[in-house]
């Protein structure tokens, strides 16, 4: 019964794609059929680009900061435990004199629970990414990893900010 | 002979990971649970510098090769993937570490909606849930959550929902019994509370009287009461209209100690009415002798 609009994907795949493109920076992203156990509330599929237009945002600002050690970029699309725990790796990396880079070639994406009264999203992503990681500028190792992430994602005034997000390997 | 190589190398292909994991310069646990000491033991020898790096924490430690290094418990508390790096002069190693949440539950997220409702609507109270660790992981394998709803008066309606991914959800109907619910969402030993509260619905019906009282009449409601018989809280706007001639006067009077009443000039013919939101009152025609 959820999410019966989003059964139909074909249109939702290609607006989030298209936006994807954009905001991921031409990595690949596909959108899975919303999980059975989704929760009672339809769910939109503006909602559902939006909050996955925004999450996939998240991690181009992820990138970024944690390239350049700056949380000030990390507050629009973070928020919550997650801004926290990314603002505590960011200090963590300035102390150890280091920096990474997240250059993220695919996304899969699904939708695995919409609270009934619309005030969270929650995803699985498996993302396939090239992890550097730099010692005062220097690079000291890159490897090629494949995990699937969780994100809880809750309504802010313009977009959706990412409160949690963990690797769930 | 073909097939034979393509297995071979297939076979080597799949298996490198593993021999990286398990028999490289590095041996690493594959995983951990947040905030569990480990060890890390490393072959060779000099000095190296070790490193753990994940978007979610990030540690660096000087290491002797050869020698075991021991992470105290807390100190990798963020679940996550992990990057495993020893460095030394000469050689870079690597292998890939998950630290998962902890089993024990420390912290709920309960969103319990609305925070005031009518009563008797089905499936009206919802409840979601997320479930944390003393690390604020989300824990996302399977565990029961325990919600149940009670009135002022005991009665409990309870269900239990096993999380998918962390979060779990759950619809209770508004009981028959006005007052603060307590609605509480319970993992293991770690419970939250909301309160709900429940207000009277639409009235049933409305009766009213009229008592003439010289040039006027007096209209008066009987206490107000919803189908579930629960009073009509105080405040509540009662409508009186009277039509006379084409006429129509209306006049809107809150309820006070249950009832609403109002005096109206006393026309001969006059019909009086009163209405509550969509509830319609009795009529009376007013004939004067």
């Amino acid at each position: 019964m959820i999410l019966k609009s989003l059964k139909c994907l074909p249109a939702l795949s290609v607006l989030v794609f298209a936006i994807a493109s954009q905001a991921a920076s031409q990595a690949n992203v596909r959108i899975e059929p919303p999980a059975a156990q989704q929760g009672p509330r339809e769910l939109q599929e503006q909602t559902a680009s939006a909050a996955i237009r925004d999450y996939l945002q998240s991690w181009q600002s992820l990138s970024a900061a944690l390239k350049q050690n700056r949380s000030d970029l990390l507050s629009t699309y973070f928020a919550g435990t997650a801004l926290d725990k990314l603002g505590e790796t960011m200090q963590e990396q300035v102390r150890a004199g280091l920096s990474t880079g997240y250059k993220v070639s695919s996304h899969d994406i699904q939708i695995v629970f919409y609270s009934p009264e619309g005030l969270s999203i929650e995803l699985t992503d498996t993302v396939e990414y090239d992890m550097k990681v730099l010692e005062h500028g220097k690079l000291i190792a890159n490897q090629h990893m494949r995990t699937r992430y969780i994100a809880v994602l809750t309504p802010a005034v313009e977009q959706w900010k990412v409160r949690v997000f963990q690797a769930m390997n | 002979m073909k097939a034979t190589m393509t297995l071979l190398v297939s076979s080597l292909l799949i298996a490198t990971p593993c021999l990286f994991a398990q028999a490289g310069e590095i041996q690493a646990p594959q995983s951990i649970e947040a905030g569990g000491g480990f060890s890390i033991q490393t072959t060779g020898n000099g000095k190296a510098t070790l490193y753990i790096v994940g978007p979610n924490q990030v540690l660096r430690r000087d290491v002797e090769r050869g020698q075991t290094t021991s992470f105290a418990p807390g100190l990798l508390h963020n679940a996550g993937h992990y990057l495993v790096i020893l460095r030394s002069d000469n050689s870079i190693d690597k292998s890939e570490l998950d630290v998962t949440a902890a089993r024990t539950p420390s912290e709920l997220s309960f969103l319990a909606k609305p925070s005031r409702l009518p009563v008797g609507i089905h499936d009206g109270i919802t409840g979601a849930v997320y479930v944390f660790d003393a690390y604020k992981n989300l824990i996302t394998s399977p565990a029961p959550v325990s919600f149940e709803l009670s009135t002022p008066s005991g009665a409990t309606q309870a269900r239990t929902v096993a999380t998918h991914d962390g979060a779990a959800f759950t619809a209770m109907d508004s009981t028959q019994e006005q007052g603060a619910d307590k609605f509480v969402a319970r993992v293991g030993a770690v419970t939250s509370t909301r309160i709900v509260g429940q207000v009277p619905g639409d009235p049933c019906g409305i009766k009213m009287t009229a008592t003439p009282s010289g040039q006027h009449v007096q209209l008066a409601t009987e206490p107000l009461r919803d189908c579930s018989g629960n009073a009509i809280p105080d405040g509540m706007i009662v409508t009186f209209t009277e039509t006379y001639q084409n006429a129509q006067t209306t006049v809107d009077v809150p309820l006070k100690k249950g009832i609403a009443q109002i005096s109206m000039p006393a026309h001969n013919g006059a019909v009086l009415s009163a209405a509550s939101g969509v509830v319609m009152g009795n009529q009376i025609r007013l004939e004067r002798q």
